[in-house]
């Protein structure tokens, strides 16, 4: 397709992928400070790892597929898939654990497929599935917030952890961490307990997880900074934060006792960071604004059946995958009129 | 006199830079030495020259006749001496030659004979259709469509609105803008020819709002002449608001259908600068030989506007208007959002050519980097047909034309929206022109194809009757020796010739005749018809795309 004269139009508008794939990273940003600020610096080495690992492994395959490395890696989505990785991964993490995740995100789950534009899934979430299936203690074993108090971690704590496994001190992994807000509450429902009486104790703040609330509200904070810049559309989030609220609301009413009031899901787990950072990506997602309605409210109701009813506390990461998949028949049925064409 | 106006999806808001052209008033540029017409400057069939080399030509005199319904004369710009009737490169996407007449002009630009018609209301509707087909008027706009049969609705509907589009939404071109300014009452008055001809209900000028002095200057008009029912409506500045349906979407918030045509909807919509030629037709008797033509970008040392005579070569136009200060710099005809690129400055100025734009790094700046389509879809935001741009481009791409066709691809009028917003810099119009011709050059070779199975079979068919008669023809003779009697023979030869007589109607009612056995010349007369045909094809196809 080159020829010698380029065909109209001979003028381009300022949009560019970089600075697309910057806005994001740039609204990742006050919810990654957050996090590293409640969690510890084990947040920090997470995401120092998986920008380096997801750069590298990235400009590895690049070369090998003969593709221009620099050039290729400054559209700065290698960066994105390692930020969104980093934040839904324990806070204390060893290091090899981010290297596969991250490794496999990129080399599999996207170079593989030839790179931007190509992956039918979104790299973060199937590294993050990757991650969870195969080393499920290391992936639910999370810190508790330094507001919790219980022996915060120190940066050469924290350092000594992530690259040798060793805790300072004689202090076992068990006495820093606990089960996630989520966590919790499903296995105390499971144990009879009601759900006022498990929000009475202390790793529940007002809405959801006490330190948790904060990060999932800096994401949402993120996210509408991402709708007023126009770089992602309302429809993915609205439908997919909707349809959660819906379906857990129903079943709120119906059993308040068994079933977490919306807000709760709304600002647990990865709520938030689905519904403006994971099932945004136009990639692997639907395309048309109808079309994204249906992904959206698809991940949000997946979200909350899994969640509820199946193995694993939180859902998003299996149901962005599942609804990815779900993508180009969406998109065929949900095709806009065409102007000139007959409504309906 | 608030009219309510609708909208048309998608579009874009895009820098006009109009105020380079059209801060002065336009001049006519001079008669050059040479002048290249080509033959074809009209969707259509070219047209059939008339005039041999070493002729005397006289300005205004028609130079080639039309070639077939879609099809539009050309005329001499100015008088002089035809010097060769030969292929030349002229303005066109493919950047190759076509037949051209050239002239050598003398320098005493001398009219022929011309037949003024003042009053136009003493003529007909076919009358005045045909002082503007000999006239050459091609839709000045763009697409160079054939005028005359936009002003001829035939049977199938009352023409509800005659829509004259002054909307001029792509940057830089200011030649409609300038017209209006400076000769409202032309337009007004071939705006008039064009209702009397069509006997349309009400009519309509669209004119954006980025042009508040041509709006003033027509409005104006219409006073002094004491017209009121013809209604000047101010449309908001949105590409591409001047393409054909998307103006007409405004204006009245009726959708031309899919492949479709306006009339289908009882509406006929016709460029400013085509009612102005209108107007010189008839009350003047002046063929359409130039148009105003908008020099301009930031590459010309003297953007203006300019009455060029068709046929002017580029070259000798970008001198008059003060040469070229870039030292890089693209050439373009059109603007910048739907013309293209021009090898060089040799071709000449068509009926078509609204613009040249002399674009410098300033105008087009380097693009960035060509990256893979992330589906983000704000192609399918900025789209004036609600396409997903997106989608066609992947089936474009994967050559799977008929998903690109399910996805609509026809319906693409290739404004460049997309292209213009796409992050990843992807030729996208680019890759929708490439699958069109893939799918148009599929349906020819099938056709074509259909065609020869035929024929085969009719040749496999008529060598088996052959064979059966001739069989038939000697068994009545052995008959005839044996000395069975005449009776026989009379009958058998009887039953032949009316079995042969039944296939041959048979054979008629699905089979071409007389495709056997043809001269060459035969054959070439019928090429040429199958030519015509698919030009034609294609024409309207195009006409439907472009804005006019």
């Amino acid at each position: 397709m080159s020829a010698a004269l380029p065909s109209s139009p001979h003028v381009h508008g300022p949009l560019a992928v970089s600075k697309v794939m910057h806005q994001v990273n740039l609204a990742l940003l006050p919810a990654l400070v957050a996090y590293t600020w409640l969690f510890g610096w084990g947040v920090a080495f997470n995401l120092l790892i998986a920008a380096g690992v997801a750069l590298a492994s990235e400009a590895l395959v690049l070369k090998l597929r003969g593709r221009p490395v620099a050039e290729t890696l400054a559209d700065g989505s290698a960066l994105v898939t390692a930020l969104l990785l980093a934040i839904a991964l324990p806070p204390l993490a060893p290091w090899w654990l981010t290297t596969v995740g991250v490794a496999f995100a990129i080399i599999l789950a996207k170079q593989l497929y030839g790179g931007l534009g190509y992956n039918p899934f979104n790299p973060a979430m199937v590294g993050y599935v990757v991650l969870l299936i195969s080393f499920p203690l290391e992936m639910t074993s999370w810190l508790a917030p330094s507001a919790l108090g219980e022996g915060s971690l120190s940066f050469a704590g924290a350092a000594s952890y992530v690259f040798t496994g060793a805790l300072p001190g004689a202090a076992g992994l068990d006495s820093l961490t606990m089960a996630t807000p989520l966590d919790t509450m499903k296995t105390r429902i499971g144990l009879e307990h009601t759900v006022g009486e498990i929000m009475a104790s202390p790793v529940f703040g007002k809405l959801a997880g006490n330190g948790w609330e904060v990060v999932n509200g800096l994401i949402l904070v993120g996210g509408i900074y991402l709708l007023l810049r126009r770089t992602i559309s309302w429809h993915v989030p609205v439908a997919m934060l909707g349809s959660l609220f819906l379906a857990a609301g129903l079943f709120h009413l119906i059993d308040p006792d068994h079933y977490a009031d919306p807000l709760f899901h709304l600002f647990s787990g990865g709520a938030m960071l689905g519904a403006f950072f994971i099932a945004t990506d136009p990639v692997s997602g639907a395309t048309s604004n109808r079309g994204r309605l249906w992904f959206g409210a698809g991940v949000g109701v997946t979200t909350y059946v899994i969640r509820t009813w199946g193995g694993y506390p939180d859902g998003i990461a299996f149901s962005v995958l599942l609804m990815n998949m779900a993508a180009p028949t969406i998109d065929y049925y949900t095709q806009p009129r065409v102007f000139g064409h007959k409504r309906g | 006199m608030t009219r309510k106006l609708w909208h048309f999806p998608g579009g874009l808001h895009l820098p006009d830079n109009k105020a380079l052209s059209n801060g002065r008033p336009s001049a006519v540029a001079a008669v050059p030495e040479r002048l290249i017409i080509p033959l074809q400057q009209h969707i259509g069939a070219p047209a059939k020259p008339l005039v041999s080399v070493g002729e005397k030509v006289l300005k205004g005199q028609k130079l080639a006749r039309p070639e077939g319904y879609v099809s539009a004369p050309v005329h001499a710009s100015s008088s002089g001496t035809v010097v060769a009737i030969e292929d030349h490169p002229v303005p066109h996407p493919s950047g190759l030659s076509a037949p051209c007449i050239i002239i050598e002009t003398d320098g005493e630009d001398r009219w022929t004979e011309l037949t003024p018609h003042p009053d136009y209301q003493q003529l007909d509707s076919s009358e005045l259709r045909n002082i503007i087909r000999e006239a050459g008027i091609v839709g000045l706009g763009g697409a160079g469509f054939p005028a005359f049969i936009k002003l001829n609705p035939g049977s199938r509907t009352a023409v509800d609105a005659l829509i004259i589009n002054g909307a001029e939404c792509e940057p830089y071109i200011t030649c409609d803008d300038m017209l209006m300014r400076e000769r409202a009452d032309e337009v007004i008055d071939g705006v008039r020819i064009m209702r009397h001809a069509l006997q349309a209900k009400q009519c309509l000028i669209g004119i954006e709002d980025n042009k508040p002095e041509a709006l003033a200057a027509i409005r104006d008009a219409l006073e002094r002449l004491g017209e009121k029912s013809i209604e000047v409506v101010e449309v908001p500045t949105r590409y591409p608001t001047g393409g054909e349906k998307q103006l007409i979407k405004v204006l009245t918030g009726k959708e031309v259908p899919s492949q479709g045509l306006p009339i289908d909807i009882g509406i006929v919509c016709h460029n400013v600068a085509t009612a102005a030629s209108v107007h010189h037709a008839v009350e003047r008797g002046e063929p359409l030989i130039s148009r105003l033509v908008t020099i301009s970008g930031h590459g010309a040392a003297e953007p203006q506007n300019l009455e060029v005579r068709v046929g002017t070569p580029i070259a000798s136009l970008l001198e008059q208007a003060g040469g070229v200060k870039a030292v890089h710099y693209k050439l373009v005809m059109g603007g910048p959002m739907m013309g293209f690129e021009l090898q060089d400055a040799k071709l000449p100025v068509i009926k078509t050519t609204n613009c040249l734009l002399l674009a410098s790094a300033e105008d087009m700046p380097q693009r960035g980097p060509v990256r893979s389509c992330i589906r983000c879809g704000e192609c399918a935001k900025v789209c004036p047909a609600l396409l997903l741009p997106q989608q066609l481009y992947w089936y474009a791409r994967a050559r799977d034309f008929d998903k690109a066709q399910d996805y609509n691809l026809f319906d693409c009028i290739e404004c460049g929206c997309c292209a213009y917003v796409c992050p990843s810099n992807l030729p996208l119009v680019q890759y929708y022109r490439f699958a069109k011709t893939e799918i148009w050059a599929q349906e020819r070779e099938k056709r074509a194809s259909d065609k020869a199975r035929e024929r085969h079979e009719f040749r496999v068919f008529r060598q088996e009757r052959e064979k059966e008669e001739r069989a038939a023809r000697h068994k009545a003779k052995a008959k005839a020796v044996q000395g069975n009697g005449d009776e026989d023979a009379k009958k058998a030869a009887i039953q032949a010739a009316m079995e042969r007589a039944k296939a041959k109607r048979e054979a008629a009612g699905s089979e071409p005749k007389n495709t056997e056995n043809l001269t060459e010349a035969q054959q070439k007369q019928i090429d040429e018809a199958e030519e015509r045909r698919k030009a034609s094809q294609q024409a309207d196809a195009q006409e439907h795309a472009k804005e006019d």
